[in-house]
């Protein structure tokens, strides 16, 4: 790739000011980068585009022992308007959306409040509280599936959002991640409030989160997506049809089209399509988002 | 540990006023009282839901594991160590922790270094960033159900453009998700295409916390791009690669959603990973004992690569 005697900077005025500035100039090692970059971003894309190229043709081009991304009769949108038709892609889509959004909602408000608690409040058995949620991270959602599988059972919430939602709230790594962030607000911000008698609840929520709106936001995109995606345990909670979540019901109609390649392609499409508009919209929070408490851990 | 480098990225406000903050002189007897009840009432919720769906599962797991307990209702009482026994004598358990195990190590390699070449491209300095962002992240914004139709389709045998693409080359085609010694290089490269973002993010922003006075001063004394990587990004890195590659290979460990959509652990079970094992035990042959007494053999697997990443991460920051 880059070749160090190419890419050797021309000597500079040396005000840091001056060296900050991003060099536009493309030297030869950029360019290699650049040619490696985009080689990179077309293999990435590749299943991409021949999903789309297949949803976009009809069934007996799809299976045409022929391989090809230009279809001899067409390209048509009829695999869609059949998903459309006979599938469930919108309850789906319903399901997961609101799912994934209680889930959210329950573990901003929870791990907000007990990692406030941690960081500014001192009470007995804190540190043994604090030690638990951080020795609980390493446990393993899939070891959980037996023992919970009958806890829901035995709730009578097998079959229910509920048996989707609840015990997805609990992310203990979150909890650490706020509490680090509330850490570093300066106290004196909240001290004028205690003098004027202040709660700690109206503290928490008029001083607190509006300055945290940043880890706010990242956590709440971390868990989202996570909740959004998660297969296993939705897949184990859930029987009836009419609650399945879009990763779970996309895994039913591989048996129900068979071999029909081009709406298998456009059911994926159509349950890839929501994040990824999303993300068209907010990339830089999320990238952000995902870089704030990825190391965190999952 | 870990998340000393998220918070250190999300605001630049230093760590002082925590440390320093006035220590009350004279505390009443009452303010304590009521430090410990808001404390304990703000904890509340969370501690709700963590008792009930984590601490209350995890333990009655350990019950379950000790019992005959089985979705048929056969036989509930306590069986001591039998299953625990049982299992480490079952050639099948064994063989699908061979695999968890097998595609850990050859899917946490191609997973790291593939991120860190992704990472370090850009952080070369290349123009439209956002759009190299979007296409080497955007996978990872897919349910494994959408990755696994998309790699299914491409892996088909006949109609699939992998195939076709190898004998256009005039190369042997290949039975990707048919052939027990290529199945799971196959679903290795479909995890390498949907999750490979998200370690290239991390690394992406490792890469740009790296003070620019280093380079300047490399570049001062004459040191080249390609040096400057070796010298300075790559050893700036160690601490991001250490902590991705440990988390790489306790989510590697956790493999289930793409085999068990692509494979169905097959064929002839040379995919199924332990989870599977898990899974199917339980909710297929309906031993809900047995199938716990797995699980927890996996825990301690778990739980011992957790304690290395802990010494480990401890021996570098001493």
């Amino acid at each position: 790739m880059a070749i160090p005697t190419l890419t050797r900077p021309t000597p500079r005025t040396n005000t840091s000011q001056e060296a900050r500035k991003p060099r536009k100039k493309m030297t030869a090692g950029k360019i290699a980068a650049l040619v490696v970059a985009a080689f990179i971003a077309v293999l990435w894309m590749i299943p991409f585009a021949w999903a789309t190229a297949t949803a976009f043709k009809t069934e007996t081009d799809a299976a045409a022992p022929k391989v090809s991304w230009m279809p001899p009769s067409g390209f048509t949108a009829e695999a869609f308007v059949k998903v459309f038709q006979d599938g469930n892609i919108p309850l789906w889509t319903w399901n997961s959306f609101y799912t994934s959004a209680a889930i959210t909602a329950i573990t901003l408000v929870i791990s907000a409040l007990v990692a406030y608690a941690l960081s500014r409040i001192d009470f007995k058995g804190k540190k043994v509280l604090m030690t638990v949620i951080i020795a609980s991270i390493i446990i393993p959602p899939p070891v959980l599936i037996i023992p919970l599988f009958y806890q829901m059972l035995a709730l009578h919430l097998i079959d229910t959002s509920w048996a989707i939602i609840l015990p997805q709230v609990i992310h203990p790594a979150m909890v650490f991640v706020l509490k680090k962030f509330f850490d570093q607000i300066p106290r004196e911000l909240e001290e004028a409030a205690v003098m004027d008698g202040a709660s700690r609840l109206r503290i928490f929520t008029q001083i607190i989160l509006p300055l945290s709106q940043p880890i706010l936001a990242a956590v709440a995109i971390f868990v989202f997506i996570g909740a959004w995606n998660n297969f296993l345990w939705p897949f184990i909670a859930t029987n009836d049809g009419g609650l399945l979540t879009l990763p779970v019901g996309l895994q039913t109609i591989k048996s129900a089209y068979g071999i029909q390649y081009a709406q298998n392609m456009a059911s994926a499409l159509l349950a890839a399509l929501p994040l990824i508009l999303v993300f068209l919209f907010f990339q830089r929070q999320i990238i952000k988002g995902v870089a704030t408490t990825g190391l965190a851990g999952t | 540990m870990s998340s000393s480098l998220a918070s250190r990225r999300s605001t630049g406000q230093p760590d002082i006023a925590a440390a320093t903050q006035p220590q009350p002189t004279r505390r009443t007897s009452q303010s304590r009282t009521r430090s410990n009840l808001s404390g304990w009432a703000f904890a509340t919720p969370f501690l709700v839901f963590f008792l009930v769906f984590l601490v209350w599962p995890i333990l009655y797991g350990i019950y379950m594991s000790l019992t005959g307990k089985s979705l048929t209702g056969a036989n509930d009482s306590l069986i001591g160590f039998a299953n625990y026994a049982e299992a480490l004598a079952d050639a099948d358990m064994w063989r699908s922790l061979g695999n968890t195990f097998y595609f850990t190590v050859i899917s946490t390699v191609p997973l790291v270094l593939v991120a860190l070449v992704m990472a370090a491209l850009l952080n070369v300095g290349l123009p439209a960033q956002w759009l190299w962002r979007l296409s080497y992240f955007a996978p990872y914004l897919l349910a494994s159900t959408v990755v696994s139709l998309f790699f299914t389709w491409m892996y088909n045998p006949q109609l699939g453009l992998i195939n076709d693409f190898l004998s256009k080359m005039g190369l042997p085609k290949v039975a990707w998700l048919n052939d027990p010694n290529v199945a799971m290089w196959a679903i290795v490269i479909a995890t390498l295409w949907w999750t490979v973002g998200f370690n290239f993010l991390l690394y992406l922003a490792a890469m740009q916390n790296i003070p620019a006075q280093h380079y300047e001063a490399a570049s001062l004394d004459g040191a080249g791009a390609w040096r400057q990587f070796f010298s300075i990004t790559l050893p700036q890195l160690t601490p991001t690669t250490v902590m991705i590659v440990l988390l790489q290979i306790l989510a590697s460990m956790k493999i289930f959603d793409q085999v068990y959509q692509m494979t169905a652990g097959g064929p002839g079970g040379s995919t199924r990973p332990v989870v599977q094992y898990i899974f199917e035990t339980g909710f297929t042959g309906y031993r809900l004992g047995y199938s716990a007494a797995i699980s927890y053999i996996f825990f301690g697997l778990i739980v011992l690569v957790s304690v290395m990443q802990f010494v480990i991460t401890r021996r570098r920051s001493a």
